[in-house]
């Protein structure tokens, strides 16, 4: 591994004081340019991992630090792919201006801006959507415009809650590939949670497995795929299928069995 | 499809609109006609409506109507200008919100009309006065529609905009306003019928020289003038409450149209 970008140290969280803990004491980190899974049980604390590290939730105990610094703000350069895709979206903006907003906030032309959001619509699909509006739009759109508005604000560093689950099955192939040709072209530093173990291997680098909540690190297994990977030749190879046995294994019982 | 759908339906129901309208005027005009009620109190319907036609061409009257309207829209945009941002404030923060319910819910109950008196004590018998009673009568719905508005912002899209670096003012502008909008206008939407009883009473109590449909009843309740203007009086009134209404919905349909969708959807 490389100099870390995201280093999440004795993270521990509480909804509610003297509550039970979502988080107990997840430690790992990701380094510069690493395309990190995050795979857990639902309800395991993955989302809650997600906002501690975006800085949009405070640590009840430990700590996150992105290049070093501890996060107490969301950090400049991030962004965030929800889970809740829907909520997401501003309903009274065009999915064009959705996309476009939060590159209003950063020194860019309108001329690049213009470029960025007709880029990213293209590499979701959705070229033709821009003047439509998300409600009109199916959830797997939604999905795809919120990932777009992510894209086009080249974060160096994305994180992604469970991004892909609600498309069909083409669709999330499709995207797993773009989220990789994305990943590839910005250099940017992937955290990427999902419930799904095969989606989880065939991405990353590296998995990290989350122990059912309150969460611990139960393992991290590092991948060892060729890249670029590939829906049909990566997901045939005997390390995919070793490795994603070893997520499964891991999953169904947590903190057994470390490779 | 749907579109045509709509169409039918809104012409289906002016249909039946105009329906009540005529079974109302032909029961009014037999019930007149026939005597069953003495004309000294309720003149034929056609007489009213003849009435009412003469009047909406005569300058007095149209200028009378202005004046209320002056009174009304004023006062409304007065209410809007305080109550939308203490709105927005008093809904962001909690605190704020938990030290202004008691001071709302002392204030709220006192009937505007019962404030009259204090008004002209106050401001006089002019469109001041009037102003004032209507902004203070439309503030609360205004008020109270924006702080749940505010309050009602889905986390996930405030979180969306604190996410990609948005401060507070700016998360502020770009989605909590936004996204209350619909509720402030439904604020603005029940405040203006509010407003226009409220501008026509005082009016009605007030009295004085300022042109207003209030005044103009009160200088037409001496014995000798013809009861239809008094009735004609109170059609416009009541047609002008209508046509409020019916802008007021079109204009949320128009412009909100997005927040119901996007409710029906999720
Ligand atoms: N806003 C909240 N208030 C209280 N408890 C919450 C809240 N959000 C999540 N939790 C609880 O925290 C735990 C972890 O939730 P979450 O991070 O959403 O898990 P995951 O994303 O892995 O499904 C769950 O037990 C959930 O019930
Ligand atoms: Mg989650």
């Amino acid at each position: 591994m490389t100099s870390a970008r995201i280093e999440v140290e004795h993270l521990g969280y509480r909804y509610a004081a003297g509550g039970a803990p979502a988080l107990d004491d997840v430690s790992f980190s990701v380094g510069q340019g690493e395309f990190v899974s995050i795979v857990g049980p639902s309800g395991s604390g993955k989302t809650t991992l997600l906002r501690c590290v975006a800085g949009l939730a405070a640590p009840t105990s430990g700590e996150v630090r992105i290049d070093g610094v501890v996060v107490r703000d969301v950090p400049p350069g991030l962004a965030l792919v929800f889970q809740d895709y829907g909520r997401s979206l501003f309903g009274w903006m065009t999915v064009h201006d959705n996309v476009d907003l939060p590159l209003r906030r950063r020194a860019l032309s309108g001329e690049e801006r213009q470029r960025r959001v007709a880029s990213a619509l293209a590499e979701v699909g959705l070229a033709g959507s821009a003047a439509r509006y998300p409600w009109e739009l199916s959830g797997g759109m939604q999905q795809r415009v919120a990932i777009a508005r992510a894209v086009a604000y080249a974060p160096q560093i994305l994180l992604m809650d469970e991004p892909f689950a609600s498309v069909d099955a083409q669709t999330r192939s499709d995207l797993q590939d773009m989220a990789l040709s994305v990943w590839r072209a910005h250099g940017s530093t992937v955290l990427f949670v999902t419930h799904d173990i095969d989606e989880s291997v065939y991405l990353a680098d590296r998995v990290v497995v989350l122990s059912p909540a309150p969460a611990t690190v139960a393992a991290e297994i590092a991948v060892d795929l060729p890249r670029p990977r590939d829906q049909v030749e990566t997901r045939a190879m005997p390390a995919f299928v070793t490795q994603r046995a070893a997520v499964a294994r891991l999953i169904r019982r947590p903190g057994v069995g470390t490779p | 499809m749907t579109v045509g759908r709509g169409v039918r339906r809104s012409s289906r129901r002016t249909l039946r609109g105009l329906t009540g309208g005529l079974v109302l005027f032909v029961g009014l005009e037999v019930l007149t006609r026939a005597e069953l009620v003495s004309p000294t109190y309720l003149p034929p319907a056609s007489a009213v409506v003849a009435t009412t036609l003469a009047i909406l061409v005569d300058p007095e009257f149209l200028q009378a109507v202005a004046g209320t309207l002056a009174g009304w829209g004023l006062g409304l945009i007065v209410a809007s200008a305080i109550a939308i941002p203490l709105g927005l404030v008093l809904g962001w923060s909690w605190r704020g919100y938990r030290a202004s319910t008691t001071a709302i819910e002392l204030l709220r109950p006192i009937p505007s009309v019962a404030l009259i008196p204090l008004a002209i004590l106050l401001l006089g018998r002019g469109l001041d006065m009037r102003v004032a009673l209507v902004a203070y009568a439309s503030l609360w719905p205004i008020l109270l529609n924006t702080i749940y508005g505010v309050r009602d912002v889905d986390p996930v899209a405030r979180d969306t905009a604190r996410a990609f670096g948005f401060g507070t003012l700016a998360t502020l502008r770009r989605v909590s306003l936004p996204s209350a909008a619909p509720f402030m206008y439904t604020g603005v939407r029940v405040a203006a019928a509010v407003a226009l009883i409220v501008a026509i009473s005082a009016e009605l109590v007030g009295g004085g020289s300022t042109p207003g449909i209030g005044t103009w009843m009160l200088e037409r309740t001496q014995p000798g003038v013809d009861r239809e203007l008094m009735y004609a009086g109170i059609v416009v009134a009541g047609l002008l409450g209508l046509g409020i209404d019916i802008l007021m919905l079109a204009g949320e349909r128009r412009l909100f149209g997005w927040h119901h969708r996007m409710r029906s959807v999720s």
